[in-house]
């Protein structure tokens, strides 16, 4: 299977290139856009993005390894990420992550990423959300969520179909 | 009583401010740009010209401003080692990569007063003869991007970006650049390399001063997002007024996220050194005190990399008495004026002026794993001390609040924070990663002591799990 770029994402990747004087920097943003589209970034689609930025598939393989928001599989169609660092831990972020686990039937000791079997949630322990101060944060997808209670938790939950 | 100062958070939280271009007019906003592209050569004595990028550098100098995002160096310093010789064009990236544990100021600025960023930026631009810019913000700030994205196509619409700008003939593009999850990429080396298209690498100084050989080894400008953003203000008060917020040395206003165990956790906007960290902390307009019936334990007092304060811990401060004679002054931590140079003296920081409260119900050694495991995973793993240093410090930590620890512990966490910083790793994550540990254990050793002695003595008791699971089945 090769990688089938759509119209709107050749355009917008021509855009990005045009945003600097090498092809190479734009690689970052032009995977951010794969990603958008296609939820995660195959190797054919590495190939693809170092054809398009006259680089080795290397100079991108690199990158897709090197950042913990890239993906290299499949994600859930509802990608959560609850903070993990000190100033949400002090405000419940552990236990949160532990009440997404269990409700989802996930292992909240399990490093990583993970998502549930029938592909609809990723839970992910992240690093600082820069949101401290209203603690704990979490995102599901581009959308962010403050001082999430546990009965948040489940409406957020609830309101993912 | 402390007072907040809103100059860079004067509109952002105000009723029916919305962030886009039309709003941010009606507040006199692209005034202060204006203003900078017509301001005229000035002759000097000895005959010489000063252009106005010229003089809106001096007045930077002028205003005192330090940067914002952690080291606390000056701003108008930094503009003045770019290498303008060089024939080189000059880049300015703005560092909106705000991931320093504990901070959350530029998110407000960016979310709610995106055109005071990108005008502060133009101006910075235009006095250091920048013809292209980039916006690097971090990848978990989707929002933020598209904010800034949609404001740069305002600004644009209106000519204050793009060619020729308002007539003069200045022309200038910016872009919004994404990160991707990487807290190395704040280290303004390891962001020129992310932009460029690479793994985040920091460089190694020397050579590689952003200044002299930065972006595709141009001269290069980094500054913080709330740098950036009073820049527009000097140009507006002028340099000298500016200089007379806050105090000697510390001018200016500063954000300060507040986090952790206060009734009024949230972002504060204070001019600097003009609030103790005590009526930042205990005041009813800020942080409004700790939880009933809590006692204070301790302070991280500038993002999660400088060292802890510890409850009840006294300083000797510098002070002048009366007749303008230095002299020291105890000063307990709570009573430091929240500034660059007084938590200096305190032997830590303001850093990027987020101070997390941790009160008596902290586990402190826990909240040490906390910052730890961080660090070991936002390590770019290029340099071995910081690499192996920050994973060992994990894992030793991760045990001692996993039941495995050991009473030496202690010792041999302090034994490898000890042997990453001071010259051993390229870029300042080195001394990032080690300062917690370090600043942890002088202060409460003893709950490190406490906590691996009690592993020990518990774990001499055990019975193993599968000799228990013997000796269950022998009873039966």
């Amino acid at each position: 299977m090769s990688f089938q770029p759509t119209s709107e994402l050749e355009a917008e990747v021509s855009e990005l290139i045009s945003h600097y004087p090498v092809k190479r920097a734009a690689s970052l943003m032009v995977l951010h856009a794969i990603q958008e589209q296609f939820g995660w970034i195959s190797s054919d689609a590495v190939q693809w993005t170092a054809k398009k930025l006259e680089l080795q598939p290397i100079n991108v393989f690199e990158i897709l390894t090197f950042y913990p928001m890239l993906r290299q599989e499949p994600q859930g169609k509802y990608a959560i990420k609850v903070c993990r660092t000190l100033s949400c831990a002090l405000g419940g972020a552990y236990e949160l992550h532990q009440h997404f686990c269990a409700k989802l039937g996930l292992d909240a000791h399990k490093h990583g990423p993970q998502t549930t079997k029938d592909g609809k949630f990723t839970v992910e322990f992240v690093e600082c959300l820069a949101s401290c101060g209203t603690a704990p944060v979490m995102m599901v997808g581009e959308k962010f969520y403050e001082g999430v209670s546990h009965q948040k938790a489940d409406e957020i939950v609830g309101g993912c179909q | 009583m402390a007072q907040e100062y809103k100059l860079i958070l004067k509109h952002a939280d105000a009723p029916g401010y919305t962030p886009d271009i039309e709003c941010y007019l009606r507040q006199g906003g692209y005034d202060a740009l204006k203003k900078a592209l017509a301001i005229q050569p000035k002759d000097l004595a000895d005959g010489k010209k000063l252009s106005g990028p010229e003089q809106i550098r001096e007045d930077v100098k002028v205003s005192g401003l330090r940067g914002r995002g952690g080291a606390g160096f000056s701003c108008g310093l930094k503009w003045s080692f770019v290498d303008r010789k060089s024939g080189k064009p000059i880049y300015l990236i703005c560092n909106a990569d705000e991931s320093e544990p504990g901070t959350f100021k530029d998110r407000q600025i960016i979310h709610k007063d995106p055109h005071q960023l990108i005008e502060g930026m133009i101006i910075s631009c235009f006095a250091n003869d920048v013809k292209l810019a980039y916006i690097y913000i971090r990848g978990e700030m989707p929002e933020g991007a598209k904010i800034l994205n949609q404001a740069l196509k305002e600004a644009r619409a209106k000519n204050f970006l793009g060619k020729n700008i308002l007539g003069t003939g200045y022309d200038l593009e910016m872009h919004v650049h994404r990160g991707a999850g990487a807290y190395i990429c704040g280290e303004e080396t390891g962001l020129i390399e992310s932009l460029e298209g690479k793994r985040p690498y920091p460089r190694i100084k020397p050579p590689y001063f952003p200044a002299i050989l930065g972006l595709w080894m141009c001269p290069t400008i980094v500054n913080n997002v709330e740098t950036l953003c009073n820049v527009k203000h000097i140009v507006t008060m002028g340099g000298a007024e500016f200089a007379k917020l806050g105090t000697p040395n510390n001018t200016g206003t500063r954000i300060v996220s507040l986090s952790g165990h206060v009734k009024r956790p949230g972002y504060y906007e204070i001019e600097v050194g003009k609030a103790t960290l005590r009526e930042l902390l205990y005041d009813k307009n800020f942080g409004g005190g700790l939880r009933d019936g809590r006692q204070l334990k301790a302070i991280i007092p500038g993002g999660s990399s400088s060292k802890v304060l510890k409850a009840g811990e006294k300083f000797k401060l510098k002070k002048k008495d009366a007749e303008g004679k230095e002299i020291l002054v105890e000063t307990d931590m709570l009573d430091l004026p929240y500034d660059f140079d007084s938590l200096a003296q305190a032997g830590t920081m303001s850093g990027s002026s987020a101070i997390i409260v941790m009160d008596d119900s902290v586990d402190i050694v826990k909240a040490l794993a906390n910052l730890s495991e961080f660090y070991a995973h936002e390590s770019c793993g290029q340099c071995t001390p910081c690499r192996e240093g920050s994973l060992w410090m994990n894992k030793t930590l991760q045990r001692l609040t996993h039941g495995e620890g050991r009473a030496s512990d202690a010792d041999y966490l302090g034994k490898i924070a000890d042997n990453i910083p001071g010259g051993r790793t390229i870029c300042a994550f080195g001394e990032a990663c080690s300062w917690p540990v370090q600043s942890f254990l002088a202060k409460f050793k003893d709950e490190f002591v406490a906590k691996g002695a009690a592993d020990e003595d518990r774990r001499a008791k055990e019975v193993s799990a599968p000799e228990q699971k013997q000796l269950e089945a022998a009873h039966h």
